[in-house]
């Protein structure tokens, strides 16, 4: 049996698509690494939506976006909902994916497949980082929705963006208040960034961002500005938080500089990256619909490019729109007529990102450690300056210097490693960070044990 | 180390991380049962033997590597809590196991 259109991912840009394309009357298969629906953003908002510490757009949008999935699944013919399912090789020829799920591998064809990967934390490679007790903002955030769970004793977050406030603002409500907050945000990067503009059709989004940083300081968590020389200390386990003119004692650090595009699987099958230079990352190239240059692929939502769950609601129905388009089930006009209430949401819900990327443009020091003692490659424990090195020796982009240093041949694949190892070749060879080029990562794109790979039918 | 707030989520399921028992809500992950259980490291590296404990919780960093049912290398902030579930720390690399 052909699936009309397989999605990875079940975080907005997946729900909506799903939702979108099983009511244009395409079959839909929905696969998803998840034992639940709703991504990270959304994660666990069945069992987690009344949890006070998540009010908000978690309680009510998201679990709205979830519960109009699990309506759509219950429709006959409709999604063949996939969780705890793991895409490990996708065959673009043959629209072939291979999956690992509970019940062990398996195949699907398909005649359309969107990518709704979503994003990932940007590495934030400082001294220490490796050390237990030293994790992602986000990390905090998804112990939270999961678990109900909190930091114990003092905890601080470091970096800069939207999401450090958000997590500072809900460990509040869940009685376990951050400490501090290290800001990471350089003098004067606000008013480099007013001019972006947008203020006025993103005012709803920044009276929330004002409302979760009054939360947040009436809780108690202090706040450093401007922070540089960020580090983590300890012996075997985090102790001490340090910054140039200040340390403290720490219990958690979480660490944060904003999100980007994942792009593992875009990458292994090759589709052409563009470099979006005010967000400092790779995204695929894709047009208007979410639709990549090959004929079977589209990517949809912060996959494609930061823009948010509300951008990559719209977005994941504009991909579905479009399949619809491509598999015949609807015509050119009616793609586009259908399509503009999706694009007016975009431009209202996109407005603040250009003053965002501004304001919390990562600084050249998160993008290339600037000690030579700092792990960059976490699997394979490879510092900048085996890196700098490295390029010294000749390697010109990641691909060559993984082959010199195994970065990216670790289990993690260079999920974490790989934009660093990019940056600090291009700062060695006084290049842009996009003329070093970007991992090609290979299937399969998550490990797979032997006995997987035989159990597979035909094999 | 992390505290369960057992009010919005009360912890129903007993899982063993190392060998001691720890009670967590039902969709919470293998990873998180690490971090409610307090242990100092998950893993040690295979290259310094350096500990880790989970880092991103969402599948990216493979710091949370663990051995779950027995089975090694898995990522644990992947895998939903199953009662009587065993998290066991890993040393360094793993050796291939042979089933016969």
């Amino acid at each position: 049996m052909t699936t009309d259109l397989a999605i990875i991912g079940a975080g907005p840009a997946g729900l909506s698509a799903a939702i979108e394309a099983a009511a244009l009357g395409l079959s839909v298969t929905v696969i998803d690494e998840q034992p639940a629906p709703g991504g990270q953003i959304f994660r666990g908002v069945e069992r987690a939506a009344t949890d006070p510490a998540l009010a908000g757009e978690y309680g009510t949008e998201g679990a709205n976006l979830v519960r109009r999935f699990r309506g759509a699944i219950r429709y006959p013919g409709g999604i063949d909902y996939r969780p705890s399912t793991t895409l490990w090789h996708l065959d673009t020829e043959a629209g072939l994916l291979s999956l690992r799920g509970e019940g062990g591998s398996t195949t699907l064809a398909a005649r359309r497949v969107l990518l709704a990967t979503g994003a990932q934390e940007r590495p934030v490679p400082v001294p220490g980082w490796t050390l237990p007790n030293v994790m992602t903002a986000g990390a905090a955030q998804i112990l939270l929705k999961q678990a109900g769970a909190v930091p114990r004793g003092r905890t601080v977050l470091a970096g800069q963006g939207p999401l450090l406030w958000l997590l500072a603002g809900q460990l509040a409500r869940a009685g376990a208040a951050p400490s501090l907050l290290l800001e990471t945000t350089p003098r004067g990067a606000l008013r480099a960034a007013l001019p972006a503009g947008g203020f006025w059709r993103g005012r709803a989004m920044l009276a929330k961002g004002a409302g979760l940083m009054l939360a947040a300081r009436r809780a108690g968590m202090k706040v450093v500005s401007h922070v540089t020389g960020l580090r983590a200390e300890g012996d075997g386990i985090l102790r001490r938080v340090v910054w140039d003119g200040g340390s403290t004692e720490a219990e958690t650090l979480l660490l944060h500089e904003g999100v980007i595009p994942s792009t593992h699987v875009s990458r292994a099958l090759g589709l052409p990256h563009v470099w979006d230079e005010p967000q400092r990352c790779w995204r695929p190239e894709v047009d208007a619909w979410g639709a990549t240059p090959h004929p079977l692929l589209a990517v949809a939502g912060d996959g494609a490019g930061i823009g948010g769950w509300q951008a990559a609601v719209a977005a994941g129905a504009l991909a579905a729109l479009d399949a619809a388009r491509r598999l015949g089930r609807l015509a050119e006009h009616g793609r586009d007529s259908r399509a503009v209430p999706h694009r007016a949401t975009l431009g209202r819900v996109l407005a603040l990102r250009p003053f965002l990327d501004r304001l919390y443009a990562p600084g050249p020091a998160v993008l290339a450690p600037l000690e030579d003692a700092t792990v960059v490659c976490r699997c394979e424990e490879i510092t900048a300056g085996q890196v700098r090195a490295a390029a010294k020796l000749g390697a010109t982009g990641p691909n060559q210097a993984k082959a010199y240093l195994r970065t990216g041949m670790g289990p993690c694949q260079g999920r974490m490693c790989g934009t660093t190892v990019a940056a600090l070749l291009a700062e060695a060879q006084g290049l842009p960070i996009p003329e070093a080029g970007a991992l090609r990562p290979r299937a399969p794109f998550k490990p797979i044990t032997v006995g997987e790979l035989a159990d597979l039918p035909g094999g | 180390m992390f505290l369960p707030r057992p009010e919005p989520r009360p912890a129903t399921v007993e899982v063993f991380v190392g060998d001691a028992p720890v009670r967590v809500p039902e969709g919470a992950t293998a990873a998180a049962a690490v971090l409610l259980a307090g242990i100092p490291a998950i893993r040690e590296t295979p290259v310094t033997g350096a500990p880790r404990l989970p880092y991103c919780m969402m599948g990216i960093c493979f710091d949370c590597l663990a051995e779950i049912d027995g089975v090694p290398n898995r990522q644990a902030c992947m895998v939903e809590v199953k009662p009587g579930m065993r998290i066991a720390p890993q040393h360094g690399a793993r050796v291939a196991k042979v089933e016969a």
